[in-house]
């Protein structure tokens, strides 16, 4: 009992550190390219707005990445605090994966995050440029060790198991593991979408407090750009990942689709209540033939069902279902929501049009969805995560078998101070962002005279 | 290869000798930015700016060799580091939350609306506060072989309080080399202050550290090594000296030797060090399991090792650079 105490408790709290870590990331590794995007247009074309959009956003990526990285390094302690049957195990093969990220990307991120924060006045351009741009890839390369270790176990290959402990049989095959190319694109697109609505939001909201300067018509711009873009690239995507999944952990497919039994023709759930108990749906609002359709590209194609996953002595061996089921269908929704108003705007902004070709409605449904990616992104860890459940290491190391030897009430001290902290950050990021927001459009100079500003590079952005 | 025959000899000495590297460095780095937080009750609002922006570009860096410490802890020996951690959760989860407050800190209290400038202020100092304590409890139950007894616990409270003083100290003679004027003739005088508790401090631990074990008493204590260890303490002694004396005359008109606190200081801490690790190995949990019967398997630890030789001069390189770019004195933090 008291093991499975600890066991609940330490997976609410690697929960709660690893969703609240998960935001951050998900800004930052797209924004440093954005800011490279701005800084890179700054130097073609000489034009000073681009600076203007680059000092703003500077100052959300700073705030982010501090977030990121003093959450990042709770993460890299719960492995020892909470799970250490974890590194015992399959430490041969998590360890250099994580060891990698750290040297070639942890370092390159926080070096050169200073030069690119406070450098633009101390070091030539072209050593702020490239600063921005080691940021950039430094991110990108964090993203990517922790994915493949992340993808691994999902799908693991490339070892063999030894008295219990996993030694590398190929370091090919655990990095290029079936799932990483998907989990990866994914992601990448997840937060390039999370920074395009996150941009696009807070532009629009600026624009609503009557903030009419050229940069931010320029950062509008990018922003419904960037999300009409990149969210039929992610759609697509998902429907690839989701074809993988099947492959290589059915039982998780079977609980996002909410399916009981085996057989073909199998519809697609769109609302239903799953009850694990009569193990069946309740409530269910389906399309017939879907999920055969979308799964297998033919009606009659075979779809595996949840009891496949039940020992002969009822054991139950797929994860929990309403979770999963439910984390999908946001994810899902909020991608369709994206899809539908970042073409909305798109379209109305077209030939020139501009900001201004945009409806109130429009603009005011972009502010709440500057947090839309947030969602997703959640949703679909959330999918992921649980669905691989009771399996830590698809396969190899349950979850159960991983977890640390500390008292409940020692897990429950901490998951709660961690959680408040984090309840007082959020807010606190959240209300900061909408304060550099408004100080923006208020300081923000009168229209007239704008384009004939002759020294612009005079009239510094207020510092912090 | 045939020079080391054998790598499951050498391998786990090379990464403990890494990982007792990289805290090294982060004890030297981000001592300096903890014990820059703890200073901030002291300062006025103006001097507060200057103290932050004299650590503004560095801390996130210094930071990452905890991250590298703590990694390499966990890559190359996976079977102590649960032991360690799970022994050390609730100081972990404190200096974690400290940490948490401390970086964020630096953000917001410049961008936040300035009515709660105070607030940031306060957890700034309160993170830095928590993390350096949290440490040096943990430094402090680590010597004594982490065992939960009441001594253990009064030894590893006097542990922390001497690591935050220590912390001060390294932050006082930053701000000393960083910054000028009244700034840095208080830095002087919070330095001065310092060193009694730093010379206390190493003075409790040496003569603890022995008492707690016959094993190190051996290994100090006997003929030639006695000898050969003689250079340590009087070492010490010299450049606690030096500190002394360079802070009765410090701040100089020209600021000539405005390093040597710094440096002095930074002397210090690695003795003590050298002296920590020598009584220690190869030990990773005291008394309980050496570093051979932790490690990773070799091909594992190779792999890796592979890189760090690779990547630790660049990640240096890099660093030198931004010191390089940010010399000086400590200047207001713009962003354009
Ligand atoms: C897909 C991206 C992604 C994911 C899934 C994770 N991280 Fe992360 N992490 C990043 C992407 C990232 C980043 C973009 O590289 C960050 C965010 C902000 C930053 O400074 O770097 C970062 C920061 C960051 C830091 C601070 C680095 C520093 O000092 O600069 C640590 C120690 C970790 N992470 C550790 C982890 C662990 C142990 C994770 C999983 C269990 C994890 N992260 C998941
Ligand atoms: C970044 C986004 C991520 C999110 C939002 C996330 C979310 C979650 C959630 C919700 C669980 C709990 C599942 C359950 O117990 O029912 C979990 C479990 C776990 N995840 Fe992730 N995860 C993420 C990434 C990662 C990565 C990158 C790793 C490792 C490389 C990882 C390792 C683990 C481990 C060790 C557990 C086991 C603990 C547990 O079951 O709670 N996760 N994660
Ligand atoms: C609308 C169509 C979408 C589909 C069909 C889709 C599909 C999927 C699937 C099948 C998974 C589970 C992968 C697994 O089995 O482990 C997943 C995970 C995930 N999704 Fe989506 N997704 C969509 C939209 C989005 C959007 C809009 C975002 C964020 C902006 C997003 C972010 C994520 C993330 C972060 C994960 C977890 C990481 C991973 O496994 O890749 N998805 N998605």
């Amino acid at each position: 009992m008291e093991a499975l105490d600890t066991l609940l408790l330490s997976r609410i709290q690697f929960a709660a550190n690893i969703s609240f870590h998960i935001l951050f990331p998900t800004i930052t590794i797209a924004l440093a390219w954005v800011l490279l995007f701005f800084k890179w247009r700054y130097n073609r074309t000489g034009d000073y707005d681009w600076m203007r959009a680059y000092f703003f956003w500077v100052k959300v990526f700073a705030l982010s990445f501090a977030l990121g990285v003093v959450s990042g390094i709770t993460m890299s302690f719960q492995f020892g605090t909470n799970w250490p049957g974890y590194m015992e195990s399959v430490g041969n093969i998590a360890g250099p994966l994580l060891a990698y990220e750290i040297i070639t990307a942890f370092f390159l991120e926080a070096v050169f995050l200073g030069i690119m924060l406070f450098g633009f006045r101390k070091v030539p351009g072209w050593l702020h440029t490239f600063a921005t741009a080691a940021v950039a890839v430094g991110t990108l390369m964090s993203a990517f060790w922790i994915l493949v270790l992340n993808s691994w176990m999902h799908t693991p290959q490339g070892f063999e198991m030894r008295d219990g402990v996993a030694h590398v049989t190929s370091w090919m095959e655990i990095i290029f593991n079936p799932s990483m190319p998907y989990r990866l694109i994914h992601m990448l697109l997840a937060s390039g979408l999370t920074v395009a609505f996150l941009v696009a939001g807070i532009s629009a909201l600026r624009w609503l407090m009557r903030d009419r300067s050229n940069e931010l018509r320029k950062t509008m711009r990018v922003g419904v750009w960037m999300g009409a873009l990149l969210i039929p690239a992610q759609i697509f995507m998902g429907d690839l990942h989701g074809l993988n999944t099947l492959e290589h952990q059915p039982a998780k497919v079977a609980a996002m689709e909410g399916n009981w039994e085996t057989g073909s023709n199998v519809p697609l759930v769109l609302f239903a209540l799953p009850d694990e108990e009569a193990r069946e749906n309740r409530f269910e609002l389906a399309i017939p033939n879907g999920a055969s359709l979308i799964l297998k590209h033919s009606a009659d194609g075979v779809v595996p069902g949840l009891n496949d996953f039940v020992a002969e002595d009822g054991t139950i061996e797929h994860p929990p279902v309403a979770p999963v089921f439910w984390s999908f269908r946001v994810m899902v929704g909020v991608g369709f929501a994206m899809l539908t108003l970042s073409w909305a705007a798109a379209f109305a902004m077209r030939g020139g049009r501009g900001v201004e070709g945009l409806p109130r409605p429009l603009l005011w449904a972009f502010v709440p969805m500057a947090l839309s990616g947030w969602v997703a992104t959640l949703a679909g860890w959330y999918t992921t995560e649980i669905g691989r459940q009771p399996w830590l290491v698809h396969g190899v190391l349950s979850t159960e078998a991983a977890v640390g030897d500390v008292p409940p009430s020692m897990v429950m001290s901490t998951l709660i101070a961690y959680l408040a902290v984090y309840a007082v950050l959020l807010a606190a990021y959240l209300g900061v962002l909408v304060h550099l927001a408004r100080k923006q459009a208020h300081g923000a100079e009168p229209e007239p005279g704008r384009a004939a500003d002759p020294a612009p590079e005079m009239t510094p952005v207020p510092a912090e | 290869m045939t020079l080391f025959a054998d790598p499951t000899l050498w391998l786990p000495l090379a990464f403990a000798a890494l990982m007792g590297l990289s805290i090294l460095v982060y004890v030297v780095l981000d001592g300096y930015d903890l014990g820059v937080g703890m200073l901030f009750p002291f300062a006025t609002a103006s001097e507060r700016d200057r103290m932050v922006a004299s650590i503004g570009p560095f801390w996130d860096a210094n930071e990452t060799w905890l991250v590298l410490a703590v990694g390499l802890l966990l890559v190359a020996f996976p079977y102590a580091h649960g032991t360690i951690l799970t022994a050390l959760y609730l100081p972990v989860a404190i200096m974690l939350i400290g940490l948490i407050l401390r970086g964020v800190s630096f953000e917001f209290r410049v961008k936040a609306p300035a009515p709660h400038k105070w607030a940031w202020n306060a957890a700034f100092f309160a993170g830095s506060l928590m993390a350096a304590a949290a440490q040096g409890w943990m430094l402090g139950m680590y010597v004594m072989g982490l065992e939960h007894t009441l001594g253990n616990a009064l030894f590893a409270a006097a542990s922390a309080v001497f690591l935050c003083i220590g912390y001060s100290l390294i932050g006082a003679t930053w701000l000393i080399l960083k910054t000028d004027g009244d700034l840095q003739r208080k830095a002087v005088r919070w330095a001065r202050g310092g060193i009694w508790g730093v010379a206390g401090g190493l003075a409790a631990i040496s003569a603890a550290t022995p008492l707690v074990s016959p094993r190190i008493w051996e290994k100090w204590f006997s003929v030639p090594e006695i000898f050969l260890l003689a250079p340590l303490p009087i070492l010490s002694g010299v450049l606690l000296a030096v500190l002394w004396f360079s802070l009765r005359r410090l701040p100089t008109a020209d600021d000539q030797f405005a390093w040597l606190p710094f440096t002095a200081t930074t002397g210090l801490v690695i003795l003590a060090f050298i002296g920590l690790a020598y009584s220690f190995y190869p030990y990773v949990v005291p008394e309980r399991m050496t570093i051979y019967e932790a490690a990773a398997a070799p091909g594992s630890l190779f792999i890796m090792l592979i890189g760090v030789l690779v990547v630790v001069p660049v990640i240096i390189g890099y660093s030198a650079l931004a010191y390089w770019v940010f010399r000086g004195k400590a200047t207001e933090l713009r962003y354009d």
